[in-house]
């Protein structure tokens, strides 16, 4: 147990950004939610998953919809007890803590500033570990744990909560209700047991953002090594390559922004090319014809000065980046992993090779 | 009839006469003096003077300033304000300057969220709270604060509210108070615009000091029939009854009118532009004479912000940076440099720094101060030197560019002479005449705009009509602003996909210019 203030704030934000791999939305909105609750309500605790009691109800909290929408209309405020108090009148219990269900991106603050609001825990795991684009792409779906009841609230005292037979169409439903209630609204789903959670939940994922976050703030104060070293070193990053973005083809189709971003080599790189392909996040990297990653291992684009992750929505031409392979959660390389978010689902022909293995440790 | 542009800079107040035509009479720099007006002041005497030209001849007169930009940085001359948002039931959970540090906060009286607000397609959010509206400014009055910022979610949709609480602002607070609203500044993205907005209503007493200091050094010369202009961020112009409204807008003016400024001298609507400085380059991108604007977030005086501002990127290179060898051999320059006392320090100025400048006089490639001077720099040193400058402009050149096609690349500024003549990816390299006065020239020849943004779904508008719609909206706000009906362009035209939304809705802006009615 410990306690989340400012500054574990600042660095789970920046350390969201690279879990996101491309995509998730820009943390910084929900930062300046998150510590908005913090200085009023004050520090967050969080909760080490083994601290959950077995039978401990554990809902979830996430915001859904175009990060866009949420820019202009961010949270109301009033969102994280109209849903708190239905679900808990729904399952008939009361709620012990919550937790991220999307490590990655703009949905690993909402939840902080939902726990500061309620007086609430919350646990140091997601269903995720990264960032994905649908409601079922989480490892509680493998645990066959429902996604239903699946609470949504807008921020204009709208609320619903209902049961459905898949996953899929927790998904279906919801997107609906986003539709009409102007383009984002507030959701508690995955409402489950500590035991639960602790079987199938990507465990520590916070305390990683953290630290990820806090590896890229200090990476310009290593001595002993390079920026660039002292950056994969601190994120078990694999260097996949380096270059310069020279063209990006976007397509929209269905929710989705699908794309293509291809990078020539620089440094030690330099004559040869690879390309990312997207759909809102990274979804496989190749270089010189060869795949090197693929989801569900993260691929991340991140400015070679800065190291600053550098979203699909902002990749443009001329820009210098490190092409970083990240490993992912274990469970996603089973056989039900794979089928909800490998390469194979996103329309990618090829098996799925771990990224440290088709990577062959990086280039160095 | 003429037009006079001004560029107030950190260290030279230019001055520029062009005729009717757009030729460039004169051209002239001037130190910046403290109090700005008397450098203002003694830059117009001398091009007067140099241009023979009759003062009562000058029909407008444009000014390019950092003066808001400076005033924020050093949180000086800031005026208390009352801040209003327009959005609850939504936004509350954003609290307004959430992440402003302490000092710049300051700045702010007292900030509320009252409901009212739009949803992305147009429909209410909630109604307008008139009476919680009329409240605030009632408190506001009591506590002497004389400029109000009001913003409101997704007023770039739709900014009735925004309006209408300024119309009650008035009614409450007197004809003469100051009100700033959100629609008018910056684009989508709530927190960043809504920002902006409290920084321009903190610098109405600035803005009200430097246009009335403007338009006295301008009646000083006897320049009398002169319509006065500011310059803005997108290279436009502004009235100066505007620009007592909106200062905000010009905080970017400088890199936006040097980018222009060298695209008309060199006769090239598209190119890339690198403007030398003492100390840093600023490379910039000029796209059918417009700069390219940003698409991240600005960050002035620590404050997240989102209005037009040119792509800009800044490397420490310049006339005035240091030339270092190392003991392995390797040689760099800057980031570090001596700035504006380059005329003392540098060696051929009779100094001891080796300066950039050094370099390229060593090497041949410029010629100014006492060459004698820098022979005892070793010709392969200063090569080498001459080499890294080299690549240092290639990398910037080649960063700012849109493909791996070849572009053409405008050299500006006092220390342009350290660059070589021909750069790789350069089809041409250009160095037009005036080159060390681009800014004043930019200023000089701006357009006035329009800017036309909306959401649009393109199942059920497609997508040519919704973009000839915003292109005609576009086109009539500039024509509103005082372009020529007949010269309106459409400059610019984006449209992005909403992303993890469903259907087809797209972020559509047009941007539309003129020239200025005379």
């Amino acid at each position: 147990m410990r306690k989340l203030g400012i500054q574990e704030i600042q660095d789970i934000a920046r350390g969201a950004a690279l879990l996101g791999a491309g995509g998730g939305g820009d943390p910084y909105l929900g930062k300046l939610v998150a510590i908005g609750a913090i200085n009023e309500c004050g520090p967050v605790t969080l909760l080490d998953p083994e601290e959950v009691p077995d039978d401990a109800l554990i809902v979830p909290f996430a915001m859904m919809g175009a990060p866009t929408v949420l820019s202009e209309k961010g949270i109301g405020g009033e969102e994280y007890k109209a849903l708190f108090d239905l679900v808990e009148n729904h399952e008939g219990k009361k709620i012990f803590a919550t937790m991220p269900m999307e490590a990655g991106g703009l949905n690993s603050m909402f939840p902080i500033a939902a726990a500061a609001r309620l007086g609430l825990p919350m646990v140091d795991c997601d269903g995720m570990g990264r960032a994905f684009p649908e409601l079922q792409m989480v490892t509680f779906t493998i645990g066959g744990i429902k996604s239903s009841p699946v609470g949504l609230a807008d921020e204009k005292g709208n609320t619903v909560i209902f049961d459905t037979i898949t996953n899929k169409w927790s998904e279906e439903l919801a997107r609906s209700v986003v539709m009409s209630c102007g383009g984002s609204v507030a959701v508690t789903l995955y409402n489950m047991t500590g035991k639960q959670m602790k079987e199938y939940g990507v465990k520590g994922i916070v305390t990683r953002s953290e630290k990820l976050g806090a590896a890229m703030r200090n990476v310009k104060n290593v001595t002993d090594k390079t920026p660039e070293e002292a950056f994969l070193e601190f994120t078990e990053g694999i260097r996949l390559f380096k270059g310069k973005i020279t063209d990006v083809r976007r397509e929209t189709r269905g929710a989705f922004n699908f794309g293509k971003v291809v990078v020539d080599g620089i440094d030690d790189c330099k004559g040869r090319s690879a390309y990312v392909e997207f759909q809102n996040e990274n979804l496989a990297a190749v270089v010189d014809g060869e795949i090197v990653a693929t989801t569900p291992d993260l691929i991340s684009l991140v400015d070679t000065e800065t190291f600053t992750p550098v979203p699909t929505d902002a990749l443009k031409y001329g820009k210098r980046v490190l092409i970083v392979g990240l490993k992912c959660y274990d469970l996603w390389r089973s056989k039900q992993g794979l089928d909800l978010v490998g390469p194979r689902y996103f329309g990618l022909d090829t098996d799925y090779v771990p990224v440290e293995v088709r990577g062959k440790g990086g280039i160095r | 009839m003429y037009k006079l542009g001004i560029d107030v800079g950190g260290t030279n107040t230019d001055a520029v006469i062009i005729d009717e035509n757009y030729n460039v009479v004169a051209s002239v720099k001037n130190p910046t003096s403290g109090d700005v007006y008397e450098g203002i002041v003694g830059a117009v005497q001398k091009v007067l003077n140099e241009s023979g030209v009759d003062r009562k001849q000058i029909g407008q007169a444009m000014l390019g300033t950092t003066q808001c930009t400076n005033a924020i940085v050093e949180r000086k001359n800031l005026a208390k304000i009352g801040f209003m948002r327009i959005g609850a039931p939504a936004s509350c959970g954003i609290l307004p300057m959430v992440d402003w540090s302490d000092d710049i906060k300051a700045v702010c009286e007292k900030a509320v969220i009252i409901r009212g607000g739009f949803e992305f397609d147009g429909r209410e959010l909630a109604p307008l709270d008139e009476d919680a509206c009329r409240d605030f400014c009632q408190e506001m009055k009591e506590k002497g604060v004389r400029s109000i910022a009001i913003s409101g979610v997704f007023s770039t949709i739709r900014n009735d509210n925004e309006l209408r609480a300024a119309e009650i602002a008035r009614e409450v607070l007197g004809d003469d108070v100051h009100v700033s609203i959100s629609s008018e500044i910056g684009s989508m993205g709530l927190v960043e615009r809504e920002n902006a907005t409290i920084l321009n209503a903190a610098l109405c007493q600035v803005a009200e000091k430097f246009t009335d200091g403007f338009a006295k050094s301008i009646a000083h010369e006897g320049i009398e029939n002169a319509k006065i202009y500011l310059s803005q961020n997108d290279g436009t112009l502004m009235t100066m009854e505007y620009a007592r409204r909106y200062p905000i807008l010009t905080v970017a003016c400088g890199p936006t009118n040097s980018i222009r400024g060298a695209s008309y001298l060199s006769k090239v609507a598209n190119a890339i532009v690198v403007d030398v400085g003492g100390t840093t380059t600023d490379v910039g991108v000029i796209q059918n004479e417009f700069p390219r604007e940003s698409s991240v977030a600005v960050t002035i005086g620590g404050v997240r912000t989102n209005f037009r501002m040119p792509d800009v990127m800044s490397i420490g290179l310049g006339g005035g940076s240091i030339v270092r060898e190392h003991e392995d051999g390797s040689v760099t320059v800057g980031p570090d440099s001596v700035g504006y006392e380059i005329t003392s320090k540098a060696m051929v100025f009779g100094g001891d720094v080796m300066t950039a400048t050094d370099v390229a006089v060593r090497t041949g490639k410029a010629k100014v101060g006492d060459p004698s001077l820098v022979e005892s720099i070793p010709l392969e040193l200063a090569e080498k030197a001459m080499s890294v400058i080299r690549t240092m402009a290639e990398d910037a050149v080649d960063a700012m560019k849109v493909s791996s096609d070849d572009s053409d690349v405008i050299l500006v500024g006092g220390g342009s002479i350290i660059l070589p003549d021909e750069l790789a990816g350069a089809s041409r390299t250009i160095k037009p005449e005036h080159f060390g006065c681009a800014n004043a020239i930019g200023s000089a020849i701006s357009k006035v705009s329009g800017t036309y943004e909306t959401l649009v779904d393109y199942d059920e508008v497609p997508r040519d009509d919704a973009l000839e719609k915003a292109k005609q909206a576009a086109a009539d706000m500039a024509a509103e602003a005082g372009a020529v009906r007949e010269t309106v362009e459409i400059i610019d035209v984006e449209d992005v996909p909403l992303q993890y939304y469903p259907g087809n809705t797209n972020r559509v802006k047009v941007k539309a210019a003129g020239e200025l009615r005379a």
